[in-house]
Formats: C-alpha cells, sequence, structure tokens
C-alpha cells in the first residue's frame, strides 16, 4: 500500500519540478513509509512513496515494461496478480520484478483500460504513456483506494490525498459550499466532489485518461443491480454453499502478502466471520486486533471475549477513552480530509497505530459486509415503512417499528411519538430515495447551524435532485430492497464508510486493509441472491448469517447487530477536551470560519453542556460543525504548505530536456 | 408570561437554536423534524417543571404534543382538571 501523486501537461512539454514532486509526495510519507520514487519528463512527473508488502526487494516504484515507453506507480494490491502473470508470461511478457504493479502494467499494455475489468482488488493507478503522450489514471470498483485531481491551467494535478495536491502553491485551498450541503445532508459529498471547491475525486470503477489536450473520463463497472429474473433460484441451502466459498476464496487470495496479515475482530458478524475463515483454513496463529469502549453503550467486549477464546487467537486490543477520542479528533481530520458526522473514526485510527506498533502492516476487515448483504437498519426500516405504508393507521404495523431499534424504543413513554417519527413520508414511497428519505432529512435539520453567507452560497441547490438525476438505468427494475443497497453503497460506502472508517484511517498509520466481503466475485454474487433471502422478515444478513453457522458460536451468529459507534458528546465535552471544543466553536474562530452562525452554535453548546442525554441530531450537529472548523482551520487557513522532511527518492528516472529542466 | 409563550421560548431556544421565525402555532413538530425522541423527553421534562403537571404515558402522543397549539390545549385541559381527576 501507498500513496501516489503527479502532474500531467495535458497540452504537451511544459516542465515539470522535481522538488514539485517531492514536496507532492513528502505529503503521502504516512501512506508510503518504506521508500519513494519519481519519473519526470518534460511533459509529466509520477511520484511514489511506497509501503513495501509484495516483492520487498525489487518492487520499487516507478515501474516501467520491456522497452520504457510505459511507467506506472500504483497504490493497492492487485490479488489475482499470479493468475494474471501466468497468462501474461504465456503471451511472451517478461517481468523484471515480483511484484503484482508490474503485472497491472503488463495487463494494461495487452489490453489498455480493458484490463482493469480482470483485476480483483484495490486499487489507485496512474499509468504514463511516454510515446503516445497519455496518463491514465484508475480507481478500484467501489473505491477502497483514493485517488483526487484537479485540472488548473491545463494541467492535470492528481494524488492520493488532497494534501498532496494542496502542496502546489498555485492551488487555492477553500471550502465548497455546495458539498458543505451534501454532506448536511447525505453524511458525505457526492462524488465526485470533496468539501474542497475544485478538487475532485476519480469516481469508483472509473478511468481518467488524458490525450491530445483533452481530459475524458469513463466508468468501467457500476454496482450490479439485478432484476428479480436476472437474480439466480437457488435454495437458500446452494446459496449458503456458493456464499462459503467465495467468501474463502476472497480471503484465500487477500493473504497473499510477503509481510504477516493480521486481522480486525470486534465481536460482530462480519469480522469475526473474516477471522474465523482465516484461522480455520489458513494461519491457526493469526493477530487480531479489536477497539474497546469505556461506556456499554458502545463496547462488544463480550462477543470480542468470546470470539477470542473461539478462535484462541493471540489479541491485542485498544480501550478507546472518551479523552482519547475527543482529542484525537483533529489528528483524525487532517487524514479524514473531511467534516464528519460521527467520531467514530476515530477509534479506528487509534487502532491503527496499535497495529502498527506491533509490527503488522496489513490487516484484513469485514467491512462492506453490512451492505453487500443486507446488514443495516435502513434497510429493514425501509421494509417496515413501506408495510406501513400500505395501512398507515394500522397499530400492529406500526409496533414493528419498535422491532428495529430496540435500543431507541427501550423507553415505552415514547412509543406513539416514534412511530409517528418514522410515518413520515410514507406517501412518497414511488420516490427512488424513499428509504433514505428519513435519514437524510434528520440529518439537513443541522443545516440550521449554516450561516447566512454559506446558505447564500448554496442558493436552491437540490441534492435530492442531483441523487435522482445520477441513478443508473436499471435503478427502476430493481426491488426495493436493492435500491436502498445501491444508494447505500454509491453514496455512504465509499465515501464514510471506506474512507473515513476505511483507508485514511488505517494509512494514517502505514496500515493497509484488506476487505474480503467486497471482492467483486462476493458483490456479483450477493447481487444474484434474492432480497428476501438476504433480509428474511427482519432479519437481517440472513444468508450471511447462515453461511456462518458451522463457523461461528451461535451467540455471535444470532445476535442482535449492534451498529459500531463512538461517543460524540462524552468525548468532545469532557474534563479534558471541553476547552478545546469551546475555543473552535467560540464566536471568534466561528466568525473566521465564516460557515457557521454563532449565535445558535453557542446555544447548542450551552445545550450539549447543560443536557444530559443529548438527541442524536444535536450530537451530529456537535461534531459536525467542530470538525468542519478543524477541516477549514488545518487545510484552509493554517496549511503547511511544506509538511514534511524532504524526500530523498530511492529511484529517480529523470528524462527531461535541459531547456525545460532549467525553467521548471 | 403566557404559558404558550413559555413554551414557545424554550422550543425556540432549546430545538430551533434561536430561529423562530417559521414556527407557527400549528406546525408540526415531527413533520418538520423539529424534535425527535430525546427532544420529546426534554420537552416532557419541561412541562412537567414548568407547569406543574404529570404527563402519563398514553399522554404522549402527537395529539398533545405535536405543535404549540396541542401543547397549549394539552396544558389547558391538565390545568383546568379537577385535582380528584388528575389523580
Amino acid at each position: 500500500m501507498c500513496g501516489i501523486a503527479g502532474i500531467c501537461h495535458i497540452d504537451g512539454p511544459d516542465g515539470v519540478s522535481l522538488n514539485g514532486i517531492k514536496r507532492m509526495i513528502g505529503a503521502l510519507c504516512h501512506r508510503g513509509p518504506d521508500e519513494t520514487g519519481i519519473y519526470l519528463d518534460d511533459q509529466v512527473g509520477l511520484g511514489h512513496a511506497r509501503l513495501s508488502i509484495i516483492d520487498l526487494s525489487s518492487g520499487t516504484q516507478p515501474i516501467h515494461n520491456k522497452d520504457k515507453s510505459l511507467w506506472i506507480v500504483y497504490n493497492g494490491e492487485v490479488f489475482n496478480y499470479p493468475e494474471l502473470k501466468k497468462d501474461l508470461l504465456r503471451k511472451g511478457h517478461r517481468f523484471y520484478t515480483t511484484s503484482d504493479t508490474e503485472v497491472v502494467l503488463h495487463l494494461y499494455e495487452e489490453q489498455g483500460p480493458d484490463c482493469l475489468k480482470q483485476l480483483n482488488g484495490q486499487f489507485a493507478i496512474a499509468i504514463w504513456d511516454a510515446k503516445k503522450k497519455e496518463l491514465f489514471l484508475a480507481r478500484d470498483r467501489v473505491g477502497i483506494r483514493p485517488l483526487y485531481y484537479t485540472v488548473l491551467n491545463n494541467t492535470v494535478i492528481f494524488a492520493s490525498e488532497i494534501k498532496s495536491i494542496f502542496t502546489n502553491e498555485s492551488i487555492s485551498r477553500r471550502i465548497d459550499p455546495i458539498a458543505m450541503d451534501q454532506i448536511f445532508t447525505f453524511w458525505t459529498t457526492l462524488t465526485p466532489r470533496t468539501v474542497f471547491k475544485d478538487i475532485y475525486e476519480l469516481p469508483p470503477g472509473h478511468y481518467l485518461k488524458t490525450s491530445g489536450g483533452k481530459v475524458t473520463i469513463r466508468k468501467y463497472w457500476d454496482i450490479p443491480l439485478y432484476s428479480r429474473a436476472e437474480q439466480s433460484d437457488l435454495s437458500p441451502q446452494e446459496t449458503c454453499r456458493h456464499v462459503q466459498d467465495l467468501l474463502q476464496d476472497a480471503v484465500r487470495i487477500r493473504l497473499r502478502a510477503d509481510v504477516s496479515v493480521g486481522c480486525y475482530l470486534s465481536g460482530g458478524l462480519d469480522s469475526s466471520g473474516a477471522a474465523a475463515l482465516v484461522v480455520r483454513n489458513f494461519n491457526k496463529d493469526v493477530r487480531t486486533f479489536g477497539i474497546r469502549f469505556d461506556s456499554d453503550r458502545f463496547d462488544e467486549s463480550k462477543y470480542q471475549n468470546l470470539m477470542v477464546s473461539y478462535l484462541n487467537v493471540n489479541h491485542t486490543d485498544l480501550k478507546a477513552t472518551n479523552e482519547q477520542i475527543g482529542a484525537s479528533l483533529s489528528d483524525c481530520l487532517w487524514h479524514c480530509e473531511k467534516p464528519l458526522l460521527r467520531t467514530a473514526p476515530v477509534p479506528l485510527f487509534l487502532l491503527s497505530d496499535v497495529v502498527r506498533k506491533s509490527g503488522y502492516k496489513v490487516v484484513l476487515t469485514g467491512e462492506g459486509a453490512d451492505e453487500v448483504f443486507g446488514g443495516y437498519n435502513i434497510f429493514r426500516e425501509a421494509k417496515v415503512r413501506r408495510f406501513l405504508a400500505k395501512y398507515p393507521n394500522s397499530q400492529s404495523r406500526a409496533e414493528l417499528i419498535g422491532q428495529l431499534y430496540p435500543y431507541i424504543f427501550n423507553n415505552p413513554r415514547l412509543k406513539r411519538t416514534l412511530q409517528s417519527f418514522f410515518a413520515r413520508g410514507l406517501d412518497q414511497i414511488d420516490d427512488p430515495i424513499f428509504s433514505h428519505f428519513i435519514r437524510w432529512e434528520n440529518t439537513s435539520r443541522i443545516k440550521t447551524f449554516f450561516s447566512q453567507e454559506l446558505n447564500e452560497a448554496i442558493g436552491q441547490y437540490d441534492g435530492y435532485e442531483q441523487v435522482r438525476q445520477s441513478l443508473p438505468e436499471g435503478f427502476e427494475r430493481a426491488d426495493d430492497f436493492s435500491r436502498a443497497q445501491y444508494l447505500e453503497m454509491a453514496i455512504f460506502m465509499s465515501n464514510y464508510l471506506l474512507s473515513s472508517q476505511g483507508d485514511r484511517v488505517a494509512m494514517a498509520h502505514s496500515v493497509e486493509i484488506r476487505l474480503p466481503f467486497l471482492d467483486p466475485r462476493v458483490i456479483d454474487f450477493a447481487a444474484r441472491v434474492p432480497s428476501k433471502w438476504k433480509i428474511l422478515g427482519l432479519n437481517e444478513k440472513y444468508i450471511l448469517k447462515k453461511s456462518f453457522e458451522e463457523i461461528l458460536p451461535k451467540e455471535v451468529t444470532s445476535r442482535p447487530k449492534n451498529p459500531y459507534r463512538a461517543p460524540i458528546k462524552q468525548s468532545l465535552l469532557n474534563e479534558k477536551t471541553a476547552e478545546y471544543t469551546k475555543e473552535a466553536l467560540s464566536e471568534k474562530s466561528l466568525s473566521g470560519g465564516g460557515l457557521f452562525d454563532a449565535g445558535k452554535v453557542t446555544k447548542l453548546l450551552r445545550k450539549a453542556q447543560a443536557v444530559e442525554n443529548l438527541s442524536e441530531i444535536d450530537n451530529m450537529a456537535l461534531v459536525g460543525v467542530l470538525s468542519s472548523q478543524l477541516i477549514h482551520r488545518q487545510f484552509v487557513r493554517d496549511f503547511p504548505l511544506r509538511i514534511t522532511d524532504p524526500v530523498v527518492p530511492a529511484l529517480v528516472v529523470d528524462r527531461r530536456s535541459e531547456a525545460l529542466r532549467a525553467v521548471s | 408570561m403566557d404559558n404558550s409563550v413559555k413554551v414557545r421560548e424554550f422550543v425556540v431556544e432549546n430545538f430551533l437554536f434561536g430561529d423562530g421565525e417559521s414556527l407557527k402555532d400549528d406546525t408540526s413538530f415531527m413533520e418538520e423534524g423539529i424534535i425527535d425522541s430525546t427532544g420529546i423527553l426534554e420537552l416532557v421534562f419541561f412541562l412537567e417543571e414548568t407547569f406543574g403537571l404529570n404527563v402519563e404515558d398514553d399522554e404522549l402522543v402527537p395529539d398533545n404534543m405535536d405543535s404549540l397549539q396541542n401543547i397549549a390545549r394539552f396544558i389547558d385541559r391538565k390545568l383546568n382538571a379537577s385535582p380528584a381527576a388528575e389523580a
């Protein structure tokens, strides 16, 4: 796992600065602390910061093809590279390293952008074709690895993280008002927008090509949506057998590495299942890592302990205290590079530090299972609300809502109130965003804290309409559950789960996560399983639970799902952190950022300190406002243009002409 | 101070953070997403403390709680009920 960065003048030679690329790479050293490499010619500069995992001795990047016309820098892993390499060898390709990087380059040489369809992995790639003068950027299907870019004066500037792009002094650093509207509705921006104006992400499943002075972006994969007729007719038992085989193979190829691979183990179904597959089939001595919390509301120790003794693994846990979570929010945001409405990324940020200090660079995680196999409450909520919409006055139907959120409904006084809360929008069951309507409406309430200035800049922008317009062909034909699943994967998964709770917080401490549940074969097979088997009645992840029955204790397969969350108010306003939080939310700080209404935020802060149990929305508002302020502070106001020590590359391929070298 | 003014002030201060312009007497708290489950408990606590009421479980329904107007009616009814009836 690594970091990549570069620039490309799309109109032709214009000079490339070695120091500029060094600075960009310097900002990514946490992603690749082991070595760096650079390629330069008169039109392009490519930089690479390496975390050595496969081919430790000879895999130094950039890597070239036989005639040195193609150059690649690459962040990620292609797990099926040994199989792809065999084919290429048969076709006469010869390799000078044993890395997966070189395999990807030769496959591109052979097939062009079509090669992406054969890659089973997680990656962000940059390939420069020095003969055709074409830059090719690509990102894995679901967006496990990040890749950002901007285009300025006919120059494409790209990098694994935005801070690397910002080391170019000519790039302006501004918060994008529309992005703020999106984040405070959907919990994240809608791709390709980022929170920074004019900085874009290359969307998951897309590639970008520069050729003849033009930039084109194409989709090569989308989240599968099958109509019932295209789905399988296998029995649940047969389905489970396939799921078992696929997951076992997805885990097997994700253990390919020249370093040890560990596992995250929370005690939940997904990470327990992945860890059990490793222990039973591949490595009974695998090291596991998990998070614990102060408060019982968040802590999963009971199940984590159960799994540790069941698998008999060498487990290391991190107790994420409220003080630590609050104190680390700012550092965590430096890596996430976007405002957050949750503190849940922070414990994962702290955990990767423990993993790294234990000598591990790679871990398997259970991320993605809830999206692929139907684990989220929002899927069940939509199902119940749809059921309720048929007979809105039915008391027995309304009672089902209580089963969805037992941890909210534990107060019987609230029954009727909550039922009417979830009954909102029942007349809109035909709206494609029906499933997410309540969540997005609730989140939107936080926009009440936006400043007048920000509101004016947002104007009449309508995020819901943008989502509706972006839906793919086939969305209408898919069933209700598959639609909700699509929205969840397209919006929440890549930009929040895989980013702020995935790559960014792991790579902050040079740890690579690998996600067997997001193996493209698993995603595709699961999409072909009829929805009724994924959520049987209201029993979420039914097929996955059944598939794990033989390898997990019954307590784990039958336990109610407890969503991974972390405390907010208790973390941000405790004895150790309250002063910092109050300073960041002071009238002076707020007016400096210009994003929020200081009067309202002061009232929120007062309420947060006075009330014992702060509501869900108020908690989200608190962390949303604070994290936006901290993002503004770190990236707009105080951005350090020279972030790290100067880089001393292990490899520099410098093909610049004397004339242009002098001007750059 | 008039009872309904007190309630209005509480709602504006605690749920709208000072921005009460669009809050009408019949604005539905639920439909407009002004108050959520935790909010309802705060509201009930406020009513009980401020007006010396005792809100029963079966009174915690939208008809009593979902707008300023409904709350005002509810308070009137409770305060005007005879002590015997209230017990």
